[in-house]
């Protein structure tokens, strides 16, 4: 691991030659990324009302936030559909993960490619996939509608990572436990679910910031009587400056750094 | 042995069912509407017809996909182009500092992107952060108009798609032998020719994986050619948007769908290739995708 660290030679490519270029790089890769969040949330607080200038501190975006019904409504609604399709999705990918890691069955390999077809699919040809199937068994654009395909969306994620946190598994506990007299079920209650657990609940952020983040299937699949977020935020800022989407940004990012510190905690717990 | 084994079933039966249900099934319904005709009254009339694959090339979309294309290809080469020597820095960090850049990087893949794509907008703006930079050092008089360009929609792309690049490169990088690069130094290889001849070949899979999920998706992201675009710039996302939420011609939208996934299916091949060639000759493995 640490031995390529302490060789006596060390290789340097070209674009690296000098200090100075590669820390231009990596200086200029952070600010790429940072600067505009940084701003975002500067403007949460930043009483000039397009954020032009720095104008004094203030929380009114906050109230203004706080006081907007569409906003707040099409939050909860947002929070709702993402905390039920990521819990979907988190069962069913498990079970997926188990049939794939346990069993031997006709179209194994089918589901694998299924899998794996839907992952690098583009989010625009599935967001119309999910209409058609939507219009042609009669189901209206609304909350399940908007469930059923983020659900579907975030399967091969949280499949992936169940998976292949299994495979890392040391097969002969569970084969140790089934010598022993432990029936299917128990071995999977007291071995397979408790070691997968940080995948379930790695697997249950990723899914749920990924259905919060969708913008492309939502706008396909989402009807006017139940407004999420995304398509909400996206009609306010298509049409100019919103500083209640500054403050809402400050707040998605607190809740998506809680997130993926909670998340990098549970995947190094082994 | 023969134990009965409720488990098997209700692992592999309810997750198939669904995916076959909610993507198999649709996804073929999208391959099927391509085929049909449009009408104005019911959406879809069920006459098989070549034309939506036809009308592909008339030059008026000609124009838009190969500007959507170009886009793409723009974003996914500028990506390359930072992320490569950037993924290097990465992996040659000692493990503390990497965990930590790491982490630096993708915390912005967490947040919400349409929200970064807002701010994006905030800082190409005339009175935006570029703009107000580049006035008070001197360069310019007046105001740039950055905003609605093809150069605003590929810095909001690479913005967005720039970890999905770094992670797969990373992760090959990674996994670079370096006593391949030390014993070529040896026998008297340039650093060029050690790039060339050993490093790029050896991170191909992580390359072309980083251009597939970048690429792939820059062509689609419409809100990103929404809100910093502007009519002229658009994505093929826009135009099949269009043509399901505004024109209502289904089956041409479902046909520019498919061309997408034969694009995939190509990008997808050309990985596969890649990883072969590498594990034919012993080298990195393939844990990318």
């Amino acid at each position: 691991m640490t031995q390529h660290f302490n060789q006596p030679r060390r290789f340097s490519l070209p674009f690296n030659v000098t200090r100075l270029a590669k820390w231009l790089l990596v200086g200029t890769v952070f600010l790429y990324l940072y600067v505009p969040i940084v701003v975002l949330v500067v403007n949460g607080f930043n009483a000039h009302k397009y954020g032009t200038q720095w104008r004094g501190f203030t929380l009114k975006w906050f109230e203004k936030l706080w006081q907007n019904d569409n906003l707040m409504d099409a939050a909860a609604h947002s929070l709702i559909v993402a905390m039920s399709a990521a819990s979907l999705a988190t069962v069913l990918g498990a079970l997926g993960a188990i049939a794939l890691y346990r069993y031997d069955f006709r179209g194994k390999r089918f589901m694998g490619g299924l899998v794996f077809v839907e992952m690098m699919t583009p989010d625009i040809v599935l967001a119309i996939a999910f209409l058609l199937i939507f219009m042609a068994l009669g189901i209206s654009l609304g909350f399940w509608s908007l469930l059923l395909a983020h659900t579907s969306f975030c399967l091969p994620f949280t499949l992936i990572t169940v998976y292949s946190r299994l495979n890392n598994f040391d097969h002969a506990v569970l084969d140790a436990a089934r010598d022993l007299g432990a029936s299917e079920w128990t071995a999977m209650r007291k071995i397979l679910i408790p070691m997968s657990a940080p995948a379930l609940m790695a697997g249950w952020l990723l899914s749920f910031t990924l259905s919060l983040d969708d913008v492309i299937v939502s706008s396909f699949v989402s009807g006017p009587g139940y407004e999420i977020l995304p398509i909400r935020v996206f009609s306010l800022i298509k049409v100019g400056v919103s500083p209640e989407v500054n403050v809402l940004a400050t707040l998605m990012l607190v809740l998506s750094l809680t997130l993926v510190l909670l998340s990098q905690w549970l995947l190094k717990r082994k | 042995m023969s134990r009965p084994d409720p488990f098997r079933w209700i692992s592999i039966v309810p997750v198939n069912l669904w995916l076959w249900l909610w993507v198999l099934v649709p996804t073929l319904m999208v391959l099927v509407v391509s085929f049909a005709t449009r009408d104005p009254a019911e959406l879809i009339a069920w006459e098989f017809t070549l034309d939506n694959y036809a009308r592909l090339a008339d030059p008026l979309y000609l124009q838009v996909f190969l500007h959507s294309l170009w886009l793409a290809a723009l974003t996914a080469a500028l990506c390359l182009l930072l992320g490569f020597p950037f993924a290097w820095w990465l992996a040659r960090l000692r493990p503390g500092p990497r965990a930590l850049a790491l982490f630096l990087v993708v915390i912005p893949f967490w947040t919400n992107s349409l929200i970064r794509t807002y701010a994006i907008k905030l800082i190409l703006s005339k009175e935006g952060l570029i703009n107000t930079l580049l006035r008070s050092i001197g360069i310019i008089d007046a105001p740039l108009d950055l905003l609605y360009s093809p150069f605003a929609v590929v810095f909001g792309l690479v913005y967005i798609l720039f970890p999905f690049m770094v992670l797969p490169l990373y992760s090959n990088l990674e996994k670079l032998d370096h006593s391949l690069l030390e014993a070529a130094r040896d026998l008297g290889a340039g650093r060029w020719q050690v790039l060339r001849q050993i490093v790029i070949p050896l991170t191909m899979p992580g390359i072309v994986a980083g251009t597939l999920i970048v690429f792939l998706p820059a062509t689609c992201m419409f809100y990103i050619s929404d809100l910093l675009g502007g009519a002229k710039n658009l994505l093929l996302g826009n135009v099949v948007r269009n043509q399901f939420l505004s024109s209502m011609d289904w089956p041409f939208g479902s046909a520019i769908s498919i061309t997408l996934i034969l694009l995939m299916g190509l990008m997808l091949l050309a990985y596969f290739q890649a990883s072969k060639r590498i594990n034919r000759a012993g080298g990195i493995h393939d844990t990318t995708l």
